[in-house]
């Protein structure tokens, strides 16, 4: 290492490896990844958000997975993070909801109630 | 994007390892190995958290969970509840008062008053993992300065910055660096201080084991800036971790281009090494220290001449606290006003503490300059044990003195606290509810001196041991008057004739304790009794007749057979034999047997017998 | 017999203490015989009573035979507060041996020391490199019961 870019690109390298650890995180989406969940397309909705999120380039937001939710019948679930916030829980969601969740309540701040299926813990 | 899901952080200081942290950590390895997640999981040894007592401690992420006390019986559960079921584990979680579980570190009281600065990476990141030190804005700092600062505007940072060297000296750190940069030999020294031998103090063991870089890129600063080429790091030989990670540190340094030559592209070049002590309090001292690295035994020598003159091998050298230099990178990152806009008037910043005794939250912490004690104690430390009542706090240990219910308002800063007798010394605070004895703690701290003396001076090698003799009669129910009036005599004579800083201050515990509790030295001199019970010739168990049901189960179990009785006529202590084990009340099935303070009479009339008997041999 | 040892070091006088724990360490009795002593002070160049000077001054070096596990007891204020005697008595019981003696099967040998540093954690001991805190009586005898069965 010779420069501070040098020590700049291990820094962001690194700090991206942390992120689980939020310390710049202020938004995490958690996709409940049980089998009930793959079953239904909880893969393809995780997909779904890693591309939105990467393509509007949004650098505090999280992306992550969680075993059974337990919560079975809205399978695939979604819980949406803020920090200050009470957790939302979004269910029943498809690659074609996440836009719009993505849109309203990460980038605007403001719920998508419809999908909303319970808050809070 | 990594395939890990979750990060668990397992709090790997050596107080939780004492407590089985690194067990706890394979098992978890290996339920989850059979359950097919490790790799989704990612475990992380991290330093000290702070609070000892819930140990052992551990954090889940991406949720922070905070689990406390955690055992091995409970790690099949948490796996199964939380890795499984993404569900925090109750049970395992600390509750506010109205008993609603506590989910992250930001709502634990332990935290809320604390300002982390030294210790801001500790307990968060891999200490042996550089990339997660650098992922902090670790090495953004020397960097700067190396390539925008010269070392005099360094040391006019530090100075604006008011940081005073964390030991406990206090010293100005900019002005041991001035003076040392003022010489104008070429090779020059740093130093870093890790003999922290204070009983009671382990903030420096923390930062080492727990942020190796963040010391290691402090000596850097703190080099460039006396233009010194090497430095050496002196830990002492029971810090084993310590030593491991200040070395692995080193070498990863070295892989990365940040130690050796021509660093960040500039003039600037360094090596350092690590030292180990071999058990010695007193090469804590600064020239002791130095002369521990040449090889030699650790005798301090005079001052003048200082280090910064002539220390290490005749070089200029100086000699800085681990804690110190580890709050170097954050003050360069974030600037001297940043640092400086924290604390008092003469103490600026934060300062570690570790916080022990007979308070809720033991632990290590972190807070702002100029917390009262009351805060300190009863907020960050919750409060006393059982709710009993709060006695004092020993401050600095063996070369700190004590404070009472009425200084609970004092603000903890070096000024203030020197004024009452007290001193913020390294950071060790220990907190004694009433069931302690002040004498007795004032001796065991005496003790302590009295073994590490290096016995190069007389007033030190004798003085404290007269000290010392005086306080075991005392203590054993031999004292006499004018015993007090002695201690204070030796006791001053000692701090004014003595050569290094262990000898001027550790007639300290002694001095303050006979100022704010000179009442239980009277009543243990005069009255031959220790009214907390905690010497054990001035107290007595006895028997309660009218609860004893003659089970005689305490005499049976007593080892010196001094109790005796019947069923009908109840049982007795004879109390000149008794060797206060304490076993008779430990065994008692109605807790007819208490301690009473005050040498009991039988006692007093057999001494007094012993020695006239004595006098007319002689 | 040495050699080995003592070749990882440059022979300057500021290297004697890291020479001693190396060769103290390594010594299943943990500590200096007189042939150990007279090898350093061969190859450093420096008289044998130096030496002795700095063995005798620092506490962790010794120059009779311990065990295989050297028990260190904090006796420092803090661990006293929170029962280290009953500790020391427990382990002296266990053991059959006092302060500075080690068991007949050389396999342990018992020391008090200063502060370890764990004070969070009080009472604890450091038997080795390893540290055992919130010691209990019970906890002694399960400790001592593992650490037999290491060969």
């Amino acid at each position: 290492m010779k420069t501070l870019a040098d020590l700049k690109k291990i820094r962001e390298k690194a700090q991206e490896e942390m992120k689980l650890r939020g310390g710049n995180v202020r938004i995490k989406i958690v996709v409940g990844m049980g089998t009930s969940g793959i079953a239904m397309g909880a893969r393809e909705v995780m997909k779904a958000f890693l591309e939105e999120i990467s393509q509007r380039n949004l650098t505090d937001v999280l992306v992550t997975q969680t075993g059974e939710k337990g919560l079975s019948s809205m399978e695939p679930v979604v819980d949406v993070i803020i920090e200050g916030e009470e957790k939302i829980t979004y269910g029943n969601m498809t690659p074609e909801k996440v836009k719009k969740v993505v849109v309203e309540h990460i980038v605007n701040g403001k719920m998508v109630s419809e999908y909303v299926v319970a808050s809070g813990n | 994007m990594s395939l890990k899901r979750i990060d668990l952080l397992i709090c790997c200081g050596s107080g939780c390892v004492s407590a089985g942290s690194l067990k706890i950590k394979e098992k978890i390895q290996a339920v989850l190995d059979a359950k097919g997640l490790l790799h989704e999981i990612n475990i992380i040894e991290t330093g000290c958290m702070g609070p000892c007592d819930y140990g052992p401690v551990m954090i889940v992420y991406p949720e922070g969970i905070f689990y406390k006390k955690v055992s091995l019986d409970d790690v099949e559960e948490l796996v199964e509840e939380h890795f499984i079921k993404g569900r925090p584990f109750k049970r395992l979680m600390l509750q506010d008062e109205e008993k609603k579980a506590i989910s992250t570190q930001k709502d634990i009281p332990f935290y809320q008053k604390q300002v982390k600065v030294a210790l801001s990476n500790c307990g968060y990141i891999d200490p042996e993992k550089l990339e997660e030190y650098i992922a902090q804005g670790g090495y953004e700092a020397l960097g700067t300065v190396l390539t925008t600062m010269s070392p005099k505007d360094a040391i006019v940072l530090a100075e604006k910055s008011g940081l005073r060297g964390r030991g406990g000296g206090g010293f100005p750190t900019a002005l041991k660096w001035k003076l040392a940069s003022g010489s104008k030999d070429n090779q020059k020294y740093v130093i870093c201080n890790g003999d922290e031998g204070d009983p009671g103090a382990f903030m420096d063991r923390s930062l080492l084991e727990g942020d190796p870089h963040r010391v290691l890129e402090g000596m850097m600063i703190a080099a460039y800036s006396v233009n010194a080429n090497k430095g050496f790091f002196y830990i002492r030989a029971e810090y084993p971790l310590a030593i491991k990670r200040i070395k692995l540190a080193i070498e990863q340094a070295k892989e990365a281009g940040l130690l050796g030559k021509n660093i960040f592209g500039s003039k600037f070049s360094f090596d350092a090494e690590v030292r180990t002590g071999a058990g010695a309090f007193v090469c804590g001292e600064e020239t002791a220290l130095i002369h521990s690295i040449e090889g030699l035994r650790g005798h301090p020598s005079a001052k003048p001449p200082y280090p910064s003159d002539k220390g290490l091998w005749g070089k200029p050298t100086i000699v800085n606290n681990v804690e110190t230099l580890a709050n170097l990178p954050t003050i360069f990152l974030k600037g001297a006003e940043w640092f400086s806009s924290m604390g008092t008037e003469t103490s600026k910043g934060t300062k570690v503490f570790a916080l022990t005794g007979d308070v809720k939250n033991t632990g290590l912490v972190e807070v702002p300059m100029g917390i009262t004690l009351r805060e300190m104690i009863y907020e960050v430390g919750g409060g006393i044990v059982d709710d009993r009542d709060f006695k004092a706090v020993q401050l600095g240990g063996p070369s700190g003195g004590c404070l009472t219910k009425e200084h609970l308002d004092v603000p903890v800063d070096y000024e203030s606290l020197k004024e009452k007798g007290a001193m913020m010394g390294s950071g060790g605070v220990i907190v004694m509810n009433d069931s302690n004895c002040m004498v007795s703690i004032a001796k065991f701290f005496l003790e302590f001196s009295v073994e590490e003396s290096c016995g190069k001076c007389s007033p030190c090698r004798i003085g404290l041991k007269q000290m010392l003799d005086i306080m075991e009669r005392i203590t054993s129910g031999k004292g006499v008057d004018g015993d007090i009036d002695e201690l204070i005599r030796l006791g001053e004579a000692i701090k004014q004739l003595s050569l290094c800083g262990l000898g001027q201050t550790a007639p300290n515990p002694v001095l303050s304790t006979i100022r704010y509790f000179r009442n239980e030295y009277e009543e243990h001199i005069r009255e031959k009794s220790c009214s907390t019970s905690v010497c054990l010739n001035l107290m007595h168990f006895i028997i309660d007749k009218n609860k004893c049901i003659g089970c005689s189960l305490c005499a049976r179990k007593c080892p010196v057979n001094c109790i005796s009785g019947s069923k009908e006529d109840k049982f007795i202590i004879s109390q000149p034999e008794c060797v206060k084990c304490g076993t008779c009340m430990e065994v008692c099935p109605v807790k007819a047997i208490s301690k009473i303070p005050q040498m009991h009479p039988d006692v007093k009339s057999e001494n007094e017998r012993l020695r006239k008997q004595k006098e007319n041999e002689e | 017999m040495y050699q080995e040892i003592l070749s990882k070091y440059a022979p300057t006088k500021d290297n004697l203490i890291y020479i001693l724990h190396d060769i103290q360490d390594s010594d299943p009795r943990h500590y200096l015989s007189e042939e150990a002593v007279q090898a350093v002070s061969d190859y450093l160049k420096l008289p044998a009573n130096h030496i002795y000077g700095v063995i005798t001054f620092y506490s962790m070096y010794s120059t009779t035979p311990r065990g295989k596990f050297i028990i260190r007891l904090c006796e420092s204020p803090h661990c006293y507060i929170k029962g280290s005697e009953n500790i020391l008595k427990k382990i002296k019981n266990v053991l059959n041996v006092s302060i500075g003696e080690t068991t007949k099967d050389g396999y342990f040998t018992l020391e008090l020391c200063a502060c370890l540093g764990v004070c969070g954690n009080a009472p604890v001991m450091m038997v080795n490199d390893d540290f055992y805190g919130d010691l209990t009586e019970e906890k002694i005898e399960e400790i001592i019961t593992k650490l037999r069965e290491v060969r």
